[in-house]
């Protein structure tokens, strides 16, 4: 099954991070990315710009409305995801576990639904 | 080509992946670090095996693999969490060893069974954590067959994990001496998964005899790998009761009762495999509960109709059940044989008793059985009261459209 694991981060603790530690976590996403591939749960894994630069879109009454972001207004946003293959929640949960993210702030597990996933 | 090997790593996953499972959490004292072991030994076998062929064994294979590939990842994360380092020199340090036979790994699923169903765990992750890990179900599926949601399934799932590795559970099969203690958690997982999957009411009836299957598969692998009578009993136990399934609900989903029931429909094959296991249990003579409910069980089995059933058999069989298990529930069981036996005045009169002790007041069965009774003596009125106290009870949806069915024919 295909689950996606979006990373919720506090922007301004990304904000203040030194150099150095912003390096080190960078490194260490890329070395989870490939023992991912590796082992086969990888799909696809992106990093997100500051929430707060986000735009929101709308279609209301046929007319396009575009609006600041972000979506929700919580301490809180999304900074980035993966999608990734497993064979149930709790093997999903496990990968999840060690995204470096879910040190720094939460990830949430959803599972992909499988009528979307033949659509596609 | 390729495509072969895969359909045969495929087979391999199904026959071998959780017996490979069991081996690689000893060898490296983690279920979580066992399970991406044994993801990555797959996943390299579905790359090697293509190339260079099978392996002569590939159970050996994989758990040498996933050893290896679990030292490997060990080692490559402790470059960011150098708390990790020591576990990977751990492991690098037993990487000698071993001897493969099947002792070896039949004693390894033996340890995963006993340490899956350990008392230190809730109920509901002994049997959660049982089918995931035992029976290779996936958390979505439990969650289905359970009527519950996957994410407190797998949070179930994940607490039993910490809780095995914070208190320490040891991974072993239990000495001689709590065998029995322990045995008997083990039995009473397998059948709460079955009862669940025959019993169960509500829930996709589909998903639900599936349980019943797991369960018997469950039983099957345990009497493989520890032939104790009770173990035998309790296979026994089931196959007879799942040879009935056929014939213990109408088409339209209603409840039909024992003596009700088309016997043509009951599966010879399991009450045949189930009558032996009987005799093979209770020719031991170190028997228990689930060896002798198997005996009842055969009793009906054997009856080609109804009223050929040998209740004075039955009954005796109670005795001794009530005597190893002097529960209120046997005891009801008892007399409802005791007014097969005797008439229904008999039984009537246990049957009263036991309410008024109190034991068994909010059990709609008990009710049940009294207005059975009191319908079979002619007396409409106190069935009628006695099925409307089942039916206040009965939290079932078949179980309380038969008792409305029953007091509609009750009219006087």
């Amino acid at each position: 099954m295909k689950y996606l694991c979006l990373i919720h981060r506090d922007d301004n603790v990304i904000a203040a991070m030194s150099q150095a530690e912003m390096t080190s976590l960078e490194e260490e996403y890329l070395a989870y990315d490939d023992e991912l591939r590796k082992c086969g749960h990888y799909i696809v894994a992106e990093a997100l710009q500051n929430g707060h630069d986000s735009t929101i879109v709308k279609i209301r009454n046929g007319k396009m409305i575009v609006t600041d972001g972000p979506f929700a207004e919580t301490k809180e946003q999304l900074g980035g995801f993966f999608l990734i293959e497993a064979r149930d929640l709790n093997e999903a949960i496990q990968v999840a576990s060690r995204i470096p993210g879910a040190r720094l702030g939460c990830v949430e597990v959803r599972a992909v639904r499988d009528s979307v996933k033949r659509a596609i | 080509m390729t495509n072969n090997i895969e359909v045969k790593v495929d087979e391999v996953y199904h026959a071998e992946s959780r017996r490979v499972l069991a081996t690689l959490i000893r060898l490296l004292g983690d279920f979580d670090l066992a399970e991406d072991a044994l993801h990555d030994a797959f996943a390299a076998a579905l790359e090697q095996w293509p190339r260079d062929g099978m392996p002569a064994n590939p159970r050996a294979w994989l758990v040498s693999t996933g050893r290896f590939k679990a030292i490997d990842r060990m080692r490559k994360r402790a470059r960011f969490d150098t708390s990790l380092e020591a576990i990977a020199e751990r492991l690098d340090g037993n990487i000698n060893e071993v001897t493969w036979n099947e002792k070896v790994f039949n004693d390894d699923q033996l340890r995963l069974i006993f340490t899956c169903c350990h008392p230190a765990l809730p109920a509901d992750a002994r049997i959660a954590l049982t089918l995931r890990e035992v029976c290779g179900l996936t958390t979505e599926e439990i969650a289905r067959a359970f009527i519950s949601s996957a994410s407190t399934v797998a949070q179930r799932i994940v607490r039993a994990k910490s809780k095995i590795r914070d208190a320490k559970i040891p991974y072993q099969v239990p000495e001689r001496n709590e065998l029995p203690e322990r045995l008997d958690t083990v039995l009473h997982v397998i059948y709460l998964v079955f009862n669940e999957g025959y019993f169960a009411s509500s829930g996709d009836s589909l998903t639900r005899s599936d349980l019943s299957g797991e369960a018997i598969r469950l039983g099957r692998l345990l009497m493989e790998l520890l032939p104790e009578p009770e173990v035998i009993g309790l296979l026994a136990l089931m196959l007879l009761h799942e040879s009935r399934r056929k014939a213990r609900t109408s088409s339209d989903g209603q409840i039909i009762l024992l003596d009700q029931q088309d016997r043509s429909l009951w599966n010879q094959d399991h009450i045949a495999e189930g009558l032996q296991l009987v005799e093979r249990a209770l020719s031991t003579r170190r028997f228990g509960v689930y060896s002798l409910q198997a005996a009842i069980a055969a009793v009906h089995a054997q009856a080609k109709y109804a009223d050929a059933t040998d209740w004075d058999q039955i009954v005796g069989l109670y005795e001794v059940l009530f005597r190893l298990d002097p529960s209120p529930i046997v005891e009801l069981n008892r007399a409802v044989a005791i007014a097969m036996k005797d008439g229904p005045d008999a039984g009537l009169q246990l049957i009263d008793k036991l309410i008024s002790s109190g034991d068994l007041e909010d059990y709609n069965l008990i009710y049940a059985a009294r207005a059975d009774l009191c319908r079979r003596l002619g007396k409409k009125r106190e069935a009628r009261d006695a099925y409307k106290q089942a039916l206040k009870l009965s939290r079932q949806e078949p179980e309380r459209r038969f008792y409305e069915r029953r007091l509609a024919e009750l009219v006087e």
